[in-house]
């Protein structure tokens, strides 16, 4: 094991040799570990000083965390530059071919370069955040507690890796620095957004929210990690690119997958749907178990918010849902659109969600709505309502339809995911997902599309009928 | 030995070698020729088992490119088109790194590097940094980094671009000494001349397919035609022609100039020379007439081109 890990420890070497040679990598992460922590030192005791005038002694304290982990992020988020630098500069310069000559493994090298580019840049984030704790030790501010400055050491760590990680996917698939920093978007922005998150929630103080997030980020970084192994091939490396978009590949891919080699609508029918369906019976077995436990959280929910409604907002109902079927007649079509819109644009978001976060994201719109229908369900139980009367009046004479459908739809979010950081050999990381776009668009118009529109009908024209028959 | 049949790699809709066979043997050179894109690198990254083949087999040095990657590549050494060089190290360090990633033991390590600064003229410049070396002097270090691990098995893209005529010219007594060390090589080079000096074979690749793989003899006589050969006479020629040597004809007749096409130079020139004395000709001089390989190479790529049906 210990042998197998020495060209990992040659590599890692060399790059960190290489870059504290470099002062445009020196210069700034002394500047970011040494002044910038002493300007936050600085922000913070003003800041105390200042809220405390008004009684907002709370704002200042949740304040130094805050900035604890801003202190941390800067030199970490240098691990993104020096991962593309580290990879695709190698690249750029040729002087990666000569490496993957060597007979290294692809995980060592990988390894190598993934360490280099995380260990500098974290070096300087715990050196930083050590300036800035003992300038608010020597200041006599108060320190953040030992569970938040673990969890924001803990956040720095895996952020850092996560960066890298997805600096090396971005990488795999970008011949110049240019170019992968065109891409690195696609890490900055989640990330961007992740940091603005974490910041809400430490001015929140809900610490079971914030180690929830870190496992959050755990496990995207170790998909990421997955798929960097994936497709850190030498054969992906050298042999492709995608400096030229090629449409037309790229169209004849998503066409391939989507028809299945179907010559004719109902072959596709017959045989694709089918074979496709069958591919998805894992994912849809966890996504129905993510489902089932969205409804399970929702209900217990109710313990921790609980709503007491008045007893006027029960009554009438029979009245109330005699306006709701006059008001949706059977034929109008107008509700049935907003409804079936409302649907697809979840099921999208889903699509969208899961793109970026090898879908791990994608599965939160399905567990988030079963969470409130589970949720309603249990508060209309706390109001000593008939929970099940008015599931099976106002839900489920659609949802056995709709429901279906979207965990089908999730299901192809979630195998996209899965494929993605799945090593898939010979292929590259486009065709995988333009495949598993693929599989996903199959469902949708193939399956969910349709079984959407009718459960919108339902929803409209029948449910709420049932609803005033079941709830009389 | 390097072995390869029906070699192929297909990039999406683009197919960048198509069927290429191969057999060099051990202590031969053999020069890969071809225009840009006509996928020489990538046959070179195949054998390197950098490349996974789309079809075909490949064996270098006895393991096959695809079960044995690994094996593959600590018995090759390989010169690529760029150098690879790391900017921010000196000599020592780039070949100490790559030394250490061959796995080579540290007490042979330093000596060996030494000895191969010694071997490029690099020793004065051991501890100077990368970034500051001349082109020839990097194309040097890169050659010294690929030939470190003594490997079986040389793979060399373009090893004597951007250098000076006697750094070229030491580069290429490097190559011939290390094919007298029964080493196998393979060389892609755009500098023909370089190419007929140390090919046992070469090999004209054009659009992913080989289209000649022979010695730079065969390659002349099937490309130019037979050989020719000039007599050189003292005074005029008269009327003369040589008679009943099969596969002999003039094809240029001047004042003192007689030059003829001999299929079968073995058999025919004994009998030639032997009329000309007998009809008392004049001679001065009688030598093969030069035929570049150039005009070979080119003839290769106008019939090549010649053969794809235009669009």
């Amino acid at each position: 094991m210990l042998k197998s890990l020495y060209p990992v420890y040659v590599i890692a070497h060399r790059e960190i040799r290489d870059q504290f040679r470099d002062w445009r990598i020196v210069f700034p992460i002394i500047i970011l570990t040494i002044l910038f922590p002493f300007l936050m030192n600085y922000t913070a005791q003003e800041m105390l000083g200042f809220v405390s005038k008004y009684g907002g002694e709370i704002v200042g304290e949740r304040l130094i965390p805050f900035l604890l982990m801003i202190v941390g992020f800067f030199p970490s988020s240098f691990s993104l530059i020096i991962a593309l630098e580290t990879f695709v500069g190698e690249k750029e310069r040729g002087s990666i071919e000569p490496l993957l000559s060597t007979p290294l493994e692809d995980w060592q090298l990988y390894l190598g370069k993934l360490s280099s580019a995380v260990v500098p840049p974290l070096f300087g984030s715990f050196l930083g955040m050590t300036v800035y704790l003992t300038g608010l030790a020597i200041g006599r501010a108060p320190l953040p507690d030992g569970e938040m400055m673990a969890l924001i050491i803990l956040l720095t760590i895996v952020q850092a890796v996560m960066m890298v990680s997805g600096a090396v996917v971005v990488s795999c698939q970008a011949t110049s620095v240019r170019a992968a920093n065109l891409l690195s978007s696609f890490i900055i922005i989640p990330v961007t957004l992740l940091i603005q998150g974490e910041s809400m929630l430490m001015f929140w103080g809900n610490y079971g929210t914030l180690w929830m997030a870190f496992f959050g980020v755990i496990l995207l970084t170790f998909l990421l990690m997955r798929m960097g192994l994936a497709y850190f091939r030498r054969e992906e490396l050298l042999g492709r690119e995608i400096d030229v978009l090629n449409l037309r590949w790229g169209w004849m891919t998503f066409w391939q997958a989507f028809t299945g080699g179907a010559k004719n609508v109902w072959q596709w029918y017959r045989r694709v749907i089918p074979k496709t369906l069958a591919a998805l019976r894992l994912p849809f077995v966890i996504v129905f178990l993510m489902g089932a436990a969205g409804v399970a959280i929702g209900f217990s929910l109710v313990r921790q918010f609980p709503i007491i409604a008045p007893p006027e907002m029960f009554t009438n109902l029979e009245e109330r849902l005699g306006l709701l079927t006059e008001a949706f007649k059977p034929g109008t079509f107008g509700p049935v659109l907003m409804v079936f819109g409302n649907n697809l644009r979840v099921m999208a978001l889903a699509l969208l969600l899961g793109i970026f976060s090898f879908a791990v994201l994608g599965v939160l719109p399905i567990i988030v709505t079963l969470a409130v229908v589970g949720y309603i369900l249990g508060i209309l139980g706390l109001n000593g309502l008939p929970a099940g009367a008015f599931f099976a009046g106002l839900i489920l004479p659609h949802a056995w339809l709709e429901i279906p459908a979207a965990l089908l739809a999730t299901a192809a979010v979630l195998r996209s995911g899965a494929l993605l950081a799945t090593p898939a050999q010979g292929k590259k990381i486009g065709q995988v997902w333009l495949e598993s776009v693929a599989v996903w668009a199959q469902m949708m118009i193939g399956i969910v599309i349709p079984a959407l529109f009718i459960a919108a009908m339902i929803e409209v024209w029948i449910t709420p009928h049932l609803a005033s028959l079941i709830l009389r | 030995m390097i072995w390869a049949e029906d070699l192929t790699k297909v990039f999406d809709d683009f197919t960048a070698v198509n069927s290429v066979h191969l057999d060099v043997q051990p202590g031969q050179v053999l020069v890969l020729l071809g225009p840009n894109g006509a996928g020489k690198t990538t046959t070179v990254r195949m054998l390197t088992s950098i490349l996974i083949p789309t079809r075909g087999q490949a064996k270098v040095a006895g393991y096959d490119v695809v079960t044995h990657p690994d094996k593959v590549r600590a018995s090759v050494g390989v010169l690529t088109e760029h150098h690879g060089l790391y900017s921010r190290l000196s000599a020592i360090e780039y070949l100490e790194f790559y030394a250490r990633l061959y796995g080579m033991d540290a007490s042979i390590r330093l000596p060996r590097i030494n000895n191969m600064l010694e071997q490029f003229g690099l020793a004065e410049a051991r501890n100077r940094r990368c970034g500051q070396f001349s082109k020839g002097m990097r194309q040097k270090l890169a050659l010294a980094r690929a030939l470190l691990h003594e490997p079986p098995v040389l793979l060399l893209d373009e090893p004597t671009s951007a250098m000076d005529p006697e750094s070229a010219f030491m580069v290429r007594n490097a190559i011939r000494s290390m094919r007298s060390t029964h080493r196998t090589i393979v060389l892609c080079t755009h500098n023909l001349t370089e190419a007929e000096d140390l090919a046992d074979q070469i090999a004209i690749i054009q659009r992913g397919r080989i289209i000649f793989n022979d010695t730079s003899a065969n390659l002349k006589r099937r490309l130019l035609g037979a050989p020719e050969y000039e007599a050189r006479l003292a005074g005029v020629v008269n009327g003369w022609e040589p008679t009943n040597i099969p596969g002999v004809s003039i094809v240029q007749r001047a004042s003192d100039v007689l030059r003829f096409r001999v299929e079968d130079p073995q058999s025919a020139n004994p009998l030639l020379l032997e009329q000309m004395i007998a009809h008392r000709l004049p001679i001065v001089s009688f030598q093969e007439v030069h035929r570049s390989l150039e005009d070979a190479y080119l003839e290769a790529v106008r019939q090549a081109a010649a053969e794809v049906p235009h669009a």
